[in-house]
């Protein structure tokens, strides 16, 4: 039940259409910097393999220059 | 200090989001982000914004703290200040929320029968005076002391220091200060005559190169790392990370170089070698304003009581200096410090080149050295060879860790050879301070009496019987923590402890006088770059919680000292300000009026004509120059600055047989020191809620450690077990592990050792042998 973070720096000029494609993905929240050209990205899913996609699908946004996990957490889910 | 969270996942979420956000702010100190920045501001509130600096390290970042209803409730960067420009680092965004732990010190309490009582103030404040008196009666002034620290407001520091100095009569006054940059001020000492950095933090906007000497700065002084980044992207500048361990700053650097601990002393004295040899000396510049000195040699390293050491200097001319650092030729110092002989040119060639300026920084890595004092002095030797000295951009500058350790410790003097202008050994210093502080002369004594360690050192066998500690946690920060525990609790001592919040050093003391903090009371700092700050009182402090400089005046008051301790409550802090500012009313050190700070974000001493001083030493730019010269070192009674031989010595305490590792000690970014205001701000908490030993990798491989696996570090003072970190925030070089000291539930100091540099009696944190093994 993989639960990761990460720092999500856009293109210059496409912060906001970045938080825009990442905000339509499932098990994915974003939290947009205020004053800097960069994203926290964290996912929240049910195995591994679905990560995996998700991260693919987070990877294939082209206003996305560099996706860099922080942190990841592993947990039974209730 | 907790906060309750029944889903451990959205517990977990949380985690992750928290982790992100530190690692932005490391990245990007000042990063806001509006969902957790403003989750907890009142909706449609109307917030009084009021400028302070910082309540945390010695940066001094101009901030604003936004109020609401007599609460501080928000913080910003102060885009008027010029230290930070409107950004913060996490923990100043985050440093309201210090005043507002569940478990503040609101009441004093007095142990009585092994308990602790509540009482007043009143009666508290009584009975500390009266014990005060009482203990100097039975065992002389002598036995009773005082222990501050570089939180010290500028007042707070001053009513100390003219209380037991001037009216008591005692030097029994030490400052937490002398355990991070005891040995800044000694090299400055030696080498200038004059405490202090001849430049400014201004001198990141003008710098080529960036050496970072041991110096953690992503982490220690994110805000002022973010600008060598800004300058980075701005200016293509180069940052050179020169260290034991591989930290964020390391990664973010230019270049890392690593370095066996202690060897720092062979490679600066490898780097002077290469500017000789090369002919990058700027000659004329060593002719007019440098000579070359000599000192004693093996000194020890204070481990045993009473030690003491006074070094004799000896003028030694250009060609014997050249002649001892044959012994440092680049090919050699690679054996003893594991730095290439390329690498170490490679610095060398950035310090001698005329058309590079170049800006050494450093902190606790030089500082809590054992020869802390020689390697300040090294590198000052590296700045006058090449001239790359009090210039915009040229500029050696030694970084401090607390709010005001410079305004208060080392500007008002709260160390035991200290007075506010000068030094107690001096009779003409002596009669000047007496005469501000309307007390006769011999009533301050002409002879220091106990440095830090050593204080507690006759603590612990009897001399000292009565200590009153403000605002600093010893029972966390002491090198061989458990010898000076025991020593404060045995039964004829009596401890007296303001602080804000519990702690281990609460937990020894027989009164607890709860303080006002920061903005609950008004005050002044000053920072790493020579600038004084003011902040108004914003906030009420709880219950009785009063200001420590308060605290001091009741107690004067109470023993006798009214006539000098004659401020007014309403207007004490003015009173103090103004009184103070006459002991260094010269042009080297004049203060700007407090008219002007509460004006302004600050202003830089000396403060002459109306003007902060940016680069002393300069007579382009400091008006206390008077030779006639571009340069005039005035510290120094012939006006020229000093080139010291220093050799390379080992730790005092080294890697053996039974102890095959370093031990090495330092901070996070998101914990303040011991951690006793951080760790209640839950965001801090929750990112880094307990110490560590980080291990290098290849060592966690062969001893079957794992990040999170319990490892007992043992060392010849005593063992502790602590979770393993492997390849997370930092890299120890093989055979060292490294510990952050802010976690009171793993107290890493009962492990430690209290060797310290003879010369400034700060103790070496940084290094002693340790043995490892997974439980």
């Amino acid at each position: 039940m993989p639960i990761k973070s990460y720092l999500a720096h856009p293109h210059d000029g496409k912060k906001a259409e970045l938080v825009k494609a990442i905000s339509k993905l499932n098990n994915c929240d974003v939290i947009p910097a205020e004053n800097k050209d960069l994203l926290i990205v964290v996912t929240d899913t049910d195995n591994k393999s679905e990560d995996e996609n998700l991260k693919e699908q987070i990877e294939a946004i082209e206003s996305l220059k560099l996706l860099a996990m922080v942190s990841g957490f592993d947990t039974p889910k209730k | 200090m907790y906060t309750s969270l029944t889903n451990r996942r959205s517990f977990i979420k949380k985690m992750a989001i928290m982790s992100a956000m530190t690692a932005a702010a490391s990245m990007f100190p000042g990063i806001l982000f509006a969902d957790e920045q403003e989750k907890n501001l009142p909706k449609g509130g109307n917030l009084d914004w009021k400028k302070a600096p910082c309540r945390f390290c010695g940066v001094g970042c101009g901030v604003l703290v936004g109020i609401d209803k007599g609460k501080a409730v928000a913080v910003k960067g102060d885009p008027k200040s010029p230290v930070n420009k409107g950004l913060c680092c996490v923990k100043g965004y985050h440093s309201v929320m210090a005043l507002y732990g569940k478990d503040r010190l609101t009441k004093p309490l007095v142990k009585k029968n092994g308990r602790y009582v509540e009482t007043s103030m009143e009666e508290a404040l009584d009975l500390v005076a009266s014990k005060m008196q009482e203990t100097i009666k039975d065992h002389g002034k002598d036995a009773v002391s005082i222990y501050g620290s570089g939180q010290w407001t500028i007042p707070d520091g001053y009513a100390a220091s003219k209380l037991f100095k001037g009216c008591i009569g005692t030097n029994n006054v030490e400052a937490n200060a002398r355990l991070c940059m005891a040995s800044a001020v000694t090299g400055f000492l030696t080498s200038f005559g004059i405490d202090e950095p001849m430049g400014c933090y201004e001198d990141i906007d003008h710098a080529d190169v960036f050496v970072l000497w041991g110096n953690n700065m992503a982490e220690m002084h994110p805000v002022l790392f973010s600008r060598l980044l800004d300058q980075r992207l701005k200016r293509g500048v180069k940052i050179i990370d020169f260290a034991t361990r591989t930290t964020r700053t390391s990664m973010a650097a230019d270049k890392s170089i690593l370095f066996l601990p202690q060897t720092d002393l062979a490679v600066a004295n490898a780097i002077c070698y290469e500017i000789i040899k090369n002919g990058w000396v700027n000659k004329s510049f060593v002719e007019k304003h440098c000579n070359f000195n000599k000192g004693l040699t093996n000194m020890g390293y204070g481990l045993e009581d009473k030690y003491s050491f006074t070094d004799k200097p000896e003028k030694i001319d250009f060609e014997a200096y050249k002649t001892f650092l044959e012994d440092y030729t680049p090919e050699k110092v690679e054996k003893i410090s594991g730095v290439s002989a390329k690498d170490i040119k490679y610095m060398a060639a950035y310090y001698g080149d005329p058309n590079k300026k170049v800006m050494s920084l450093w902190c606790m890595g030089m500082n809590q050295h054992s020869r802390g004092t020689w390697i300040n002095n090294l590198v000052y030797n590296i700045h006058l060879l090449t001239g790359k000295i009090s210039t915009p951009g040229n500029s050696p500058f030694s970084l401090t860790g607390q709010p005001s350790a410079c305004g208060t410790v080392r500007e008002v003097g709260t160390l035991t050879h200290k007075l506010p202008h000068g030094v107690v050994m001096n009779k003409e210093h002596r009669e000047f301070a007496a005469k501000i502080w309307d007390v006769p002369a011999e009533n301050i004594s002409p002879k220091p009496t106990y440095h830090t360690v050593e204080m507690f050192r006759a603590l612990d066998r009897g001399d000292i019987r009565f200590m009153w500690i403000q605002v600093t946690n010893p029972m966390v920060t002491m090198p061989k923590l458990k010898r000076y525990r025991d020593a404060a609790k045995k039964e004829d001592r009596f401890i007296v402890v303001s602080d804000i919040y519990p702690t281990p050093t609460t937990d020894i003391a027989d009164v607890i006088l709860p303080s006002a903090m920061w903005v609950e009371r008004e005050g002044l700092f000053g920072n790493s770059e020579r600038r004084t700050q003011y902040f108004e009182q914003m906030v009420e402090p709880p219950g009785e919680a009063m200001s420590d400089t308060w605290q001091l005046v009741e107690v004067a008051k109470r023993m006798g000292f009214e006539k000098q301790f004659y401020y007014k409550e309403e207007s004490h802090i003015e009173e103090i300000y103004t009184e103070y500012r006459k002991h260094h009313d010269n042009k080297k050190h004049n203060m700007a009026p407090l008219e002007v700070l509460k004006s302004q974000p600050g202003a830089m001493w000396p403060y002459v004509d109306g003007k902060s001083t940016k680069w002393r030493f300069n007579a382009k730019y400091d008006p206390a120059c008077t030779n006639g010269e571009a340069f005039h070192f005035y510290g120094k009674p012939d006006g020229k600055a000093v080139i010291w031989q220093r050799p390379y010595e080992p730790a005092a305490e080294e890697p053996d047989a039974d102890y095959p590792y370093w031990l090495n000690t330092g901070r996070v970014v998101e914990h303040w020191h011991t951690g006793s205001m951080t760790r209640r701000i839950p965001v801090l908490h929750k990112a880094v809620p307990h110490a560590y030993v980080e291990l290098n990798p290849g060592d966690a491989k062969r001893l079957q450690i794992r990040t999170g696996d319990k490892v007992k570090l043992t060392t010849r003072r005593g063992e502790i077990v602590l979770p393993a970190s492997v390849n997370e925030r930092g890299v120890p070089a093989p055979m060292q592990v490294f510990v952050p000291f802010f976690d009171e539930n793993m107290l890493i100091n009962d492990i430690t050792l209290d060797s310290f540099c003879p010369i400034s009696k700060e103790p070496d944190y940084k290094k002693c042998a340790v043995n490892i093994e997974k439980v």
